[in-house]
């Protein structure tokens, strides 16, 4: 066939045929593309680092307690519970889907900790692994709601958060709390476990190093596969900016008490989930039928897998988020998972930047959604306003959130963007 | 493109429909068809709109069940529950309604479902495959890196023509492939479906444009009605095949054909 090839302008890159398009590189091309991106209404992390920035600002002019190392130290401590959570609503969210439930799944999940742990006398593993599979079996079940009945998601998440809170009630008992021992390694590691400075700093150089590696390797693929190759220029810059970043961020924390072990792990999941959604054929399906289930459908993907999957996923970190909660509160009770749990996590994913409509999102997005919500909460705690405050500046943060974008999904479909 | 598949001796047949039928509630869409794909050949399904036409390659395409009939493939009956179950039969389809995800690049379009290492894809090779895919079918598509959403009704159409010769298919079938088409384009298509069947790869095509059927198709199997309304060769008369498409000698077409014949006998 290779002679019906009609390759225009031989000797070009494979991919540079087209003399219409603007082939951006180095820095200044980056920075091009970068606003251009930004101006036809796909915002990606923009917002929620805008976001950051500003909450910083008004919360250390209102109480410089806020940015003090300490404080610091104890947002990251109460990030992960809540960070667990997103991370799965940012999977249902992908689909264009939704689970309400997750708080009362992740107050059961402490139950049941308490109950097989404490109550029962099991190891702590079997109680993680107890609870863990309690997650995933409500996730087959919204599933097979979802597949086999074509119940809306959120309808049956919604009865999921009345049943759910129903069977932690029922199996926390009359006492309705259990508490769990400030010397248990679960515990130390919710409220005291801090990573060694070393490992902290080791961490924080390690994505800019492998920034820099991958660019490397990938343009050596490209330019071996006769593909154009955006430089490595643009990889330093970035790797410098992420290392700096870091490593400050570290050296800040390691004033007080540094990196907690809890965030530490939660930040391995955010990795391994975007690895999942952006490197493999099942992260791929997920955009695919977020974006368009019937034309998933028909390139052969199994679209009911799929979204068994991703309520599974959604319930299993939820379950997870709920034993680091019980881990954070040394408790197991009836309060666990209630309140403002549900929409925090699901502010959180929306925040940083995952769609609400489907196709569109990362795992990132839990890590910095939660890091604003948390920091909201905190500032808000610092300067002694009630919940009821709490709740409102909560939810109008969500609101504005959702707002963004809405009209940021407007704009891209008039620039042609999807 | 370059591995072919098992090729097959031309003339044998690969694909065999019968008493096909498709009911949608109360709306037969679809009534005892039958159709035979041999390797080699391409077949022309022409009928008037809501003919069925569109049904029938969502039947074979594991779209839709059929309510009634049996399928053939390469003579083993064959039971098409899901599109990938056809699609891992070495049919491939090219809809009339595209089914892109506008939310994701050229490349994770042209690849889907069918990614290069799935637990580590290899977006390298899967983009230097997609660049030698589209230049074979000379499409103009300016990146491949953008999302399908930025392209024309055209680009999407090559872009969807590609992805269906991917999995190196026994039977290609297209939904009025050429419908959103420029004049190039068209040809370029058409270049495309000779090759493939040149290849020893059966065609389904289908086309309102009675030139472009004319042009490739080795048969010409008219539906009317969701019923088969006869077989006819590129050889047969305009006029013939407008009546079995349109059910007539009685019809819009004749009656503006004579009309024209006699405008020139007066003029
Ligand atoms: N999903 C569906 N549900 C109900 N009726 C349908 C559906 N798809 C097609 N039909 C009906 O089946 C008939 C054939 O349609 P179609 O196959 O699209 O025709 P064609 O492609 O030949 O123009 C039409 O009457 C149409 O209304
Ligand atoms: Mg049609």
């Amino acid at each position: 066939m290779a002679q019906d090839m009609q390759t225009k302008a031989t000797g070009a890159r494979l991919d540079q045929g087209d003399s219409r398009v603007r082939h951006d590189t180095g820095l200044s091309g980056a920075l091009r593309g970068f606003v251009d991106r930004v101006s036809s209404g796909d915002l990606g992390m923009l917002p929620v680092v805008v976001g950051l920035v500003l909450i910083s600002v008004v919360f250390s002019l209102l109480n410089p307690v806020f940015l003090a190392p300490a404080n610091l130290v104890n947002v990251l401590f109460d990030a992960a519970a809540v960070g667990f959570i997103a991370l799965g609503v940012v999977c249902v969210l992908l689909l264009g889907e939704i689970d309400l439930s997750i708080g009362s799944m992740s107050g059961l999940s402490s139950a049941i900790i308490g109950v097989l742990w404490i109550n029962t006398g099991l190891p702590l593993a079997v109680a993680i692994a107890g609870s863990l599979a309690m997650g995933a079996l409500v996730g087959v079940v919204y599933g097979v709601l979802r597949n086999k009945f074509e119940m809306p998601s959120f309808v049956a998440t919604l009865s999921g958060l009345l049943a759910l809170l129903g069977l932690q009630l029922y199996i926390l008992g009359p006492t309705g709390s259990i508490n769990l021992p400030f010397s248990s390694p679960l515990v130390r590691f919710g409220q005291i476990l801090i990573m060694p400075a070393w490992l902290s700093y080791l961490v924080a150089i390690l994505p800019g190093v492998l920034i820099v590696i991958g660019a490397v390797r990938t343009n050596a693929q490209r330019t071996a596969a006769n593909l154009s190759s955006p430089g490595i220029s643009i990889a330093i810059a970035k790797a410098a900016v992420l290392t700096l970043g870091l490593v400050f961020a570290v050296y800040y924390l390691e004033l007080s008490r540094g990196v907690p072990w809890m965030f530490g792990v939660f930040v391995m999941f955010v990795v391994l989930l975007d690895y999942a959604l952006v490197r493999t054929q099942w992260g791929r399906s997920m955009f695919a039928v977020g974006g368009n289930a019937e034309a998933a459908r028909r390139s052969g993907i199994n679209v009911q897998r799929i979204r068994m999957s991703a309520f599974m996923v959604c319930s299993t970190f939820a379950a997870l988020g709920g034993v680091f909660a019980a881990a954070r509160l040394a408790s197991a009770s009836q309060q666990a998972g209630s309140g403002d749990v549900n929409l925090n996590a699901i502010a959180a994913a929306v925040i940083g930047g995952t769609s609400l409509f489907g196709g569109r999102g990362s795992a990132w997005s839990a890590l910095l959604g939660v890091l604003v919500i948390m920091a909201i909460s905190n500032g808000l705690t610092l300067l002694n306003l009630s919940s009821s405050l709490r709740y409102m500046i909560t939810g109008g943060v969500l609101a504005v959130a959702v707002i963004v974008d809405s009209l940021a999904r407007r704009s891209r479909a008039s620039h042609g963007r999807a | 493109m370059e591995q072919a598949s098992a090729a097959h001796a031309p003339g044998e047949l690969i694909l065999r429909l019968r008493g096909v039928g498709k009911k949608f509630g109360a709306v037969t869409a679809l009534e005892d068809i039958d159709l035979d794909v041999h390797a080699g050949e391409v077949v022309a399904l022409v009928g008037d709109n809501g003919a069925g036409k569109s049904t029938l390659v969502k039947v074979l395409a594991g779209v839709h069940q059929p309510t009634s009939g049996t399928i053939e493939v390469q003579g083993k009956a064959v039971t098409l529950d899901t599109p990938g179950k056809a699609l891992e039969l070495g049919i491939a389809t090219v809809f009339q309604d595209l089914a892109l995800c506008e939310n994701l690049d050229v490349v994770a379009n042209l690849f889907l479902g069918h990614e290069i290492s799935p637990w580590r894809m290899d977006e390298v090779q899967m983009e230097v495959r997609a660049w030698t895919l589209l230049q074979e079918l000379a499409a103009r598509i300016p990146s491949v890196r953008e999302p399908i959403a930025s392209l024309s009704g055209g680009q999407r159409q090559t872009v969807a023509i590609a992805r269906s010769l991917l999995l190196e298919p026994q039977i290609i079938m297209l939904d009025e492939p050429t419908a959103a088409l420029g004049v190039a384009q068209t040809a370029e298509v058409l270049n495309l479906i000779e090759r493939v069947r040149a290849r020893g790869h059966g065609v389904i095509l289908i086309s309102h444009n009675m030139e472009d059927v004319r042009a490739v198709a080795d048969r010409i199997v008219v539906l009317r009605l969701g019923k088969n309304n006869g077989v006819y060769t590129a050889e047969t008369s305009h006029q013939e095949l407008v009546a079995a498409i349109t059910g007539a000698n009685e019809n819009a077409v004749s009656r503006r054909a004579a009309r024209k014949l006699e405008e020139v006998d007066q003029g």
